[in-house]
């Protein structure tokens, strides 16, 4: 086993550990974190690895949220394919925004994907007797039981969280050293190049964003399953920026930073929000100070200095 | 010699804007041959082989490879045909080790992962950067930026290997391995090389074209193109 591969599967253990001596709060927020931290991987498939920077993630991961819901809620469809067609909706709309979003590149890339995150939260609203429009739905406690398991109860909501966390963590350390893995980071690196060793750029980008939104989709329905609620606010404009955020401080194009940054991110603002009224302020600092001084980010700087092995 | 064709083109041309880089170029390469495209700068030499390997449009005319036209293809379907072409620019992935670099230029026609670590190996080993193969790539100095890019271009065990420029930068004691790697190359590979040092082209070049204004001025054996007086003057400006 390698000491990467080794890394990983500590993280995962470690965090299972915790699980039986965390105090009820902090598990709490572990569970969130950990759902959070697969929509950070997710995002961080297609901007850490292949380079595309979207700002309309938010639309990924409320397709997932969304799809899961509504199939519960308005078709009665039982949790564990209401959670596939989630992963499915988010799939399909990957595949779509993928195929348009494309077409562009850069900054006009970074539009295209905020308009079409726009407007899925437009469609929301519109849909409003579907939907619930602003306020959403929750998803009463006698709808997330699975196999007599019931998901909103404390434990079983944290090895839920645990379980999709270490699968998605492993599956993208599967993906970044797989030979297509290879191939998104030197289409990051060098696009011209890359097509000319013969690579078709353009299927292996759809790749990035398909797996992508995947992610966050699974991400999005996990959410809805775990904590109860589906709403309009995760399909807004700050749900696209989280992820961002979120990558770039635990560091772009490693696989475990995102949940670092995730995590890093969730605890600054707790901390901080204990100790003044002005906590985004505090939170800002921090991230101005650490883009400053780690401009890769907690693991990416960890890399540069002396950890060029971790991937 | 009844000699079979690899690549040909046909009338192919560039314009840019008002420019025409590249007018009216028929040609014809055979399987194996050593083939030397020279002329002053600017005369569309890269600009033509680009076209060549898709990186480019041809503005007007055809390019046939193994007797397939590949005119409208996509460069990455003709690189997967078995053409490779190193730039002119250094271009590798600067932020990649150098294995890494060579490794995906080896691994799209290679599944097996040994396999893979030993072509790697060796390609490196051949171009001379066995030893630098976990340094960054960004931070070679520039003479072995150069075999890198070399490197890639034969990592991909290519049927056409289209060098533009390799020795630019190279030292003498480089350029002499050079010479040599490229005759080991052709015994398996079709070469054909844009080259400004007229002692790599005599020595390694069958057969050379010369390119002037975009056109094609003269074309013969390195003793015909040394007689040439056409050559003589696009090279002296008399
Ligand atoms: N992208 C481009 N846009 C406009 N003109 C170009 C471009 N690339 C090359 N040219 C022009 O085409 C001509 C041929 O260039 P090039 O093929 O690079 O010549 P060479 O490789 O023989 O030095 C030059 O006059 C050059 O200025
Ligand atoms: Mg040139």
């Amino acid at each position: 086993m390698s000491r990467a591969v080794g890394l990983h599967l500590g993280v995962i253990a470690a965090l299972l550990a915790l699980q039986f001596v965390l105090p009820a709060y902090h598990h709490g927020v572990l569970a969130r974190v950990m759902v959070m931290a697969v929509f950070a991987m997710g995002y961080n498939v297609m901007f850490g690895y292949t380079g595309l920077l979207s700002l309309g993630h938010a639309m990924f991961f409320a397709a997932g949220m969304y799809g899961m819901g509504l199939a519960m809620k308005q078709w009665d469809v039982p949790l564990v394919p209401a959670f596939l067609l989630g992963i499915a909706a988010a799939f399909l709309l990957a595949l779509v925004v993928g195929v348009l979003a494309l077409r562009t590149a850069g900054v006009a890339f970074m539009i295209v994907t905020l308009m079409f995150s726009q407007s899925l939260f437009l469609a929301i609203l519109h849909f409003g007797a579907i939907t619930r429009g602003d306020e959403g739905f929750a998803l009463a406690r006698s709808l997330r039981q699975v196999a007599g398991l019931d998901l909103a109860a404390p434990a079983t909501r944290y090895f839920a969280a645990w379980g999709l966390f270490s699968v998605v963590l492993l599956g993208t350390l599967a993906l970044v050293r797989s030979r297509r893995g290879r191939v998104l980071v030197a289409i990051r690196e060098n696009e011209e190049r890359t097509r000319m060793l013969g690579y078709d750029v353009w299927r292996h980008k759809l790749m990035a964003v398909v797996v992508s939104g995947t992610i966050c989709g699974a991400a999005g329905a996990a959410y809805g399953v775990l904590f109860g609620y589906v709403g309009a606010s995760f399909s807004q404009v700050p749900y696209s920026i989280f992820p961002l955020l979120w990558v770039l401080l635990g560091g772009a194009g490693t696989v475990i930073g995102p949940f670092v940054g995730t995590l890093f991110m969730f605890y600054l603002i707790d901390l901080s929000s204990g100790l003044t009224d002005a906590y985004m302020l505090v939170v800002g600092v921090a991230l101005v100070l650490l883009t400053l001084f780690l401009p890769r980010g907690l693991m990416g700087s960890l890399r540069d200095r002396g950890m060029k092995w971790l991937p | 010699m009844a000699a079979v064709s690899l690549l040909s083109t046909h009338a192919l041309s560039r314009n840019y804007g008002g420019l025409q880089a590249v007018k009216n170029v028929s040609l014809d390469i055979s399987q194996g041959e050593v083939r030397a495209l020279i002329g002053p700068n600017g005369a569309g030499k890269t600009t033509l082989v680009s076209m060549l390997c898709g990186r480019i449009p041809a503005t007007s005319g055809q390019v046939v490879f193994e007797g397939r036209d590949v005119t409208t293809l996509p460069a990455h379907r003709r690189i997967a045909l078995g053409m490779a072409y190193t730039f002119q620019i250094t271009s590798v992935f600067a932020e990649l080790s150098v294995s890494e670099n060579v490794e995906l230029a080896v691994q799209r026609h290679i599944a097996e992962r040994q396999k893979i670590t030993a072509q790697v190996d060796r390609t490196l080993e051949r171009v001379g950067l066995g030893r630098m193969a976990d340094r960054t790539a960004g931070d070679l100095a520039y003479g072995h930026q150069r075999l890198l890019e070399i490197a890639m271009g034969l990592g991909q065990t290519p049927k056409l290997l289209i060098l533009d420029e390799p020795t630019q930068g190279l030292s003498d004691s480089e350029i002499e391995d050079f010479v040599a790697l490229i005759r080991s190359v052709s015994e398996k590979s079709t070469v054909l090389l844009i080259e400004h040092n007229i002692n790599v082209v005599m020595a390694l070049a069958d057969k050379i074209t010369v390119l002037n204004f975009g056109e094609i001025i003269a074309e013969g054996t390195p003793g015909e193109i040394r007689a040439n007086e056409a050559v003589q003057t696009a090279y002296l400006g008399g």
